[in-house]
């Protein structure tokens, strides 16, 4: 059997796709990739369709494959080496057989990708193969698993995009949401007013994110009837500190949603780093529809933002990082 | 029906870019609750084109679609004229429900907060157990966890609130009890409601024929069994289950 064996993982890496929808009667989330931007992508730098990839929470790992295979790296951006020579990110590389390849912690954003061409041959469980934690559905990764590799039919390697950008926090838009106007009005325009943080507390499920000063709490809010919770829900738990709640969540809640934040934004949320600098900005259901369609496009054009990756050797400042004469290089960077 | 439960419902309201829900109630009654459940089934049978993914909540039925294949102002009108062809709140439950029996280990180490929960329904402990194992209780919801009910009503003695503090982790099948309501756990987790009992129900088993034991609508007891019976409820990959159709 041939696969991708994890020679080390970081703490929060597993195989993630675009989830599986269809289970919320029955109390499960969708889940999948934190960032669809990042899946697509690394899909659209190998040429194939959208399906697993290595989600890579904060920081990557070892990895070798006993057959030749070809890699994407995408998302958050991380240091990666493939026998000690630098890959480019937001690129698709060969990768051959006993290389290894290292990658480390994100140099931004939080969410990076590690695609392998024809995906990883899992079966499925509910209709997709992506780990959901607080389901208990997969697990995190270990060093000594090994992720058998699927048929790959494709040859694309060598190719560049340049990503979305989305890994420095800024501006969400929002919609309302069921207890919008239980909120003070003075509240709301301050929520719109203020600069929050992301707090270090965070994972698939959500992120806690801290306001300047005074919170958002409200006495009202501890007899409001569960109801279902949507990806980029707001909800101010007792402690005033706003949640945004990711494609991992549960699946109905009580506490009040000052808002939810648009699909085509939660891509910048899940890439928020600790620290990152976030503001709201409520918006029509008009704009909203106009940005979700404009996401969708942008997403369906991304294989054609595939570019070769070219590098004139007199614009590369790691250079001298190749052993250029010796031959054993990320030889194919520089066809 | 009380019309300060019901005031302004049901009321379609929209819920992120991609969703509505239809509300029957502003709080947990019977007939908000049968009015959830028996328009979920209705909008099943004939799906709304655009329309993605339906659910419940405690009293509301939530729709998931496609906003940029079908509108929101199109899909209210139709829900609206869905609702106005009957009186869901009096509707039958939808077909397909079952009675499960389900044994229960209460008090004790599987129920550490039975006599504090017996205390402040005003009853003893032996009360306590022969008023919860003789509930007859519905499936309200499914949330929050995979396969995790909320069962309800209970007896309005046992409209207790949540605790004031937190209990770090209740195992799997602890049963909990608050507000007139038993939550049965399908993971381990923390809670604010008071572990009275806990049973050996496989409410999500992933790799299984049958993921999923229970779906809103369907009725249980929670019947109560002697610890002894404990070793060979956990053994058993039905947990002691019996489940029968209900008509």
């Amino acid at each position: 059997m041939s696969g991708l064996e994890v020679l080390q993982a970081g703490p929060g890496v597993t195989v993630q796709d675009m989830g599986r929808p269809g289970y919320l009667a029955l109390g499960l989330s969708r889940g999948g990739a934190a960032d669809r931007i990042a899946l697509a992508e690394g899909a659209a730098l190998l040429r194939q369709p959208v399906g697993t990839a290595l989600e890579l929470a904060g920081f990557g790992g070892r990895f070798r494959a006993d057959v030749p295979c070809r890699i994407a790296l995408s998302g958050a951006p991380m240091r990666a080496t493939l026998d000690g020579a630098p890959l480019v990110w937001n690129a698709s590389h060969q990768m051959p057989a006993g290389a290894v390849l290292d990658i480390g912690g994100a140099q931004a954003g939080v969410y990076g990708y590690l695609t392998v061409g024809g995906g990883f041959d899992l079966s499925e469980a509910l209709g997709a193969r992506s780990a959901h934690l607080s389901a208990g559905l997969g697990a995190v990764l270990q060093a000594g698993d090994v992720l058998p590799l699927a048929q790959d039919g494709g040859r694309t390697v060598g190719q560049v995009l340049d990503p979305v950008a989305r890994f420095d926090g800024g501006e969400l838009r929002v919609l309302p949401s069921l207890q919008t106007t239980m909120f003070p009005e003075e509240m709301r325009a301050r929520f719109t007013q203020e600069v929050f943080r992301r707090d270090s507390r965070g994972n698939r499920m959500g992120i806690r994110i801290l306001p300047p000063e005074e919170g958002y709490g409200l006495t009202s809010g501890q007899s409001i009837v569960s109801e279902v919770i949507t990806p980029g829900d707001i909800q101010i738990p007792g402690d005033g500190a706003p949640y945004i709640l990711m494609y991992e969540c549960q699946t109905t809640g009580g506490y009040p949603r000052i808002g939810t934040v648009i699909p085509a934004d939660l891509p910048r949320v899940a890439q928020a780093a600790p620290g990152a600098e976030l503001r709201f900005r409520f918006v029509t259901r008009d704009e909203a529809l106009e940005a979700e369609a404009g996401y969708r496009r942008r997403l369906e054009a991304l294989p054609g933002t595939v570019r070769p990756l070219i590098r004139d050797p007199a614009q590369m400042p790691d250079l001298l990082s190749y052993s250029l004469i010796s031959g054993v290089t990320a030889g194919e960077e520089l066809s | 029906m009380p019309d300060d439960i019901l005031a302004g419902c049901p009321r379609i309201e929209p819920i992120g870019l991609d969703g509505v829900i239809v509300r029957f109630g502003e709080a947990l009654s019977e007939p908000a609750n049968r009015a959830a459940l028996a328009f979920r089934a209705a909008v099943e049978r004939d799906v709304p084109e655009g329309v993605e993914e339906c659910s419940t909540s405690l009293v509301s039925t939530y729709l998931r679609f496609d906003p940029l294949h079908l509108s929101l102002d199109r899909l209210t009108a139709l829900l609206t004229e869905r609702l106005s062809a009957e009186d869901w709140y009096a509707a039958p439950l939808p077909e397909g429900r079952r009675l499960l029996r389900i044994p229960t280990v209460y008090g004790g180490d599987f129920g550490p907060q039975l006599a504090e929960a017996a205390q402040a329904a005003g009853m003893d402990a032996d009360a306590a157990i022969a008023a919860l194992s003789g509930a007859r209780v519905r499936v309200n919801a499914i949330g929050f966890a995979p396969g995790q009910p909320y069962l309800g009503t209970l007896p309005e003695a046992w409209d207790i609130p949540r605790q004031a503090g937190l209990t770090p982790r209740v195992p799997e099948g602890a049963l909990v009890v608050a507000i007139r309501q038993f939550v049965l756990f399908s993971v381990s987790a923390p809670t604010g409601w008071r572990q009275v009992g806990r049973t050996a129900a496989p409410l999500f088993r992933p790799g299984s024929e049958v993921p999923f034991l229970l779906r809103p609508g369907d009725e249980v007891f929670l019947d109560a069994v002697e610890a002894g019976a404990w070793d060979r409820l956990a053994a058993d990959p039905k947990g002691g289950i019996v489940t029968e159709p209900l008509a």
